[in-house]
C-alpha cells in the first residue's frame, strides 16, 4: 500500500514536535487496535503504522520501526506481538491485553462466522468455484510479497542471504521437512555466518 | 499421540508449539500448518486448506487468523478460540518479556545480527508457503495463469489487493478456473 497515500491527512513534521501526545488509555488502546485490525485486509502492519505514527502520534516513525523490528525477529504473528509490546509500554500488562484483544477480538468474531458459513455452504458448487478463484489470486498476492521482500537482497547482492533463502525454500517447500528441525539447523547456521561476514566486513 | 485425545487439547498443543517456531510471522508458518493439518492429522484436504487460506485473506485482521479457521474446522467455536489463543498468547508473552529485557539492557549489536540472519530465512519460508499453496490451489492451467497474473499485478502495481481477490472470485464464478 502506498506510504505516501493522500489519506494520511496530517503532514508529519520531521522535526521533533514539542507537544507530546497524552499516553493512550485502555479503552483508547482497544479501540485503536480494533480499528487498525478491521481496516487491514491482507495485513495489518500498514494500518498499524498509520494509526500509531501518523494519526495518534503515539510513537515517532523511528520508534515504530524499532519496535516492529523487535517483533519481527521474535517468533509468532508479528502484529500481535507488536500490539502487546506497544500496549504494555504505555499501560503495563493491562495495556498489552487491551491492545491484544482489540486487535484479535473483532476479526476473530468475523472469521468464526465465515468459518461457520463455509462449514455449512462450502460444498455448494457456485461457492466452490468462487473460492477456487479467490484462492488462486490470494496465492499470487503471497508470491508477489515474497518477491518484494527478496528485492533488497538481490540489489545488495547478498549472496549468503540468498543461499540461506534458497536452502530453507527447498527444505520446507520441496522436501517438506518439519519446520522445527529445519529451524534448529538453519537459525544457528545463519546467525554464525552473518556474524562472521560482519566481522570480516568490519576488519 | 492418542488420536482419541480431546481435539481442543490437540489444537492447543499443536499451535502453541508451532507459534514458537513461526519465524517471520503467520504466513511463514503456512507450510507447517499444511503439513500438520493435511498430511499428519488429516483434518482437511488440500483443497479445503486452499479454501481456508482464501477466506483468511478475504477477511480483515492479521494473517494469523487462518488458524482460527482451521480450529473451527476441527472443533467448532471452541476450537477456533483455542487455536487462535494457542498461536498468539505464548509468543505475545515472550515478546513482552524480551522487549522489557532489551529496554533495560541498553544497546547491543546482537539484535541487529539476529535480525539480519533471520530475514532471508523467513523469506524462504514464505516462498515455500507460496509453492505449497499454489500446488493446492492451482489444479488447472487457467488457475496457474490467474495466480501468475495476480502475482505480476500485485508486484508491478499498487493496486489494492482486494481488487485482485475480487477479480479471482469473478473468474471462478464464471467457471474459468
Amino acid at each position: 500500500m502506498p506510504p505516501d497515500s493522500p489519506s494520511a491527512a496530517v503532514p508529519a513534521p520531521d522535526l521533533p514536535s514539542p507537544v507530546p501526545t497524552a499516553p493512550p488509555g485502555l479503552v483508547e488502546l482497544f479501540v485503536a487496535f480494533a480499528k487498525m485490525s478491521l481496516a487491514g485486509f491482507g495485513g495489518v502492519l500498514v494500518w498499524a503504522r498509520r494509526g500509531i505514527v501518523d494519526q495518534h502520534r503515539w510513537m515517532t516513525a523511528d520508534e515504530f520501526n524499532e519496535t516492529y523490528a523487535l517483533c519481527h525477529f521474535l517468533p509468532g504473528p508479528n502484529v500481535v506481538n507488536l500490539s502487546v509490546v506497544f500496549g504494555s509500554r504505555f499501560r503495563g500488562i493491562p495495556g498489552g491485553i487491551a491492545a491484544f484483544t482489540g486487535l484479535l477480538g473483532p476479526p476473530v468474531v468475523i472469521v468464526t462466522v465465515l468459518a461457520a458459513l463455509y462449514a455449512h455452504f462450502g460444498q455448494i458448487d457456485v461457492l466452490r468455484r468462487i473460492l477456487a478463484g479467490v484462492s488462486c489470486a490470494a496465492v499470487g498476492l503471497l508470491i508477489s510479497a515474497v518477491f518484494r521482500m527478496m528485492m533488497p537482497l538481490i540489489r545488495r547482492r547478498d549472496l549468503v542471504g540468498l543461499v540461506v533463502l534458497a536452502a530453507v525454500f527447498v527444505a520446507i517447500g520441496l522436501l517438506r521437512l518439519p519446520l522445527p528441525s529445519v529451524l534448529l539447523v538453519a537459525i544457528p547456521l545463519s546467525i554464525a555466518v552473518t556474524f562472521v561476514m560482519r566481522r570480516r566486513a568490519a576488519a | 499421540m492418542n488420536p482419541d485425545a480431546n481435539p481442543i487439547l490437540t489444537l492447543v498443543w499443536t499451535f502453541g508449539l508451532m507459534s514458537l517456531f513461526a519465524v517471520g510471522g503467520a504466513n511463514a508458518a503456512i507450510p507447517e500448518m499444511h503439513r500438520i493439518a493435511v498430511d499428519v492429522r488429516h483434518w482437511m484436504t488440500d483443497t479445503q486448506f486452499a479454501d481456508v487460506f482464501a477466506i483468511s485473506q478475504m477477511s480483515p485482521g492479521p494473517n494469523v487468523l487462518i488458524v482460527t479457521l482451521i480450529g473451527y474446522y476441527v472443533a467448532g467455536v471452541a476450537g477456533a478460540l483455542a487455536a487462535t489463543l494457542a498461536m498468539c498468547v505464548p509468543t505475545a508473552v515472550l515478546a513482552y518479556y524480551v522487549s522489557r529485557l532489551l529496554a533495560h539492557s541498553g544497546r547491543s549489536r546482537w539484535p541487529a545480527i539476529v535480525q539480519a540472519a533471520l530475514v532471508p530465512l523467513s523469506i524462504g519460508l514464505m516462498g515455500a508457503s507460496g509453492l505449497i499453496l499454489a500446488l493446492s490451489a492451482d489444479r488447472t492451467w487457467a488457475a496457474v495463469m490467474v495466480t501468475a497474473a495476480s502475482a505480476v499485478l500485485a508486484f508491478a502495481t499498487r493496486l489494492n489487493p482486494l481488487w485482485l481477490l475480487l477479480a479471482g472470485g469473478c473468474l471462478g464464478f464464471a467457471g474459468v478456473i
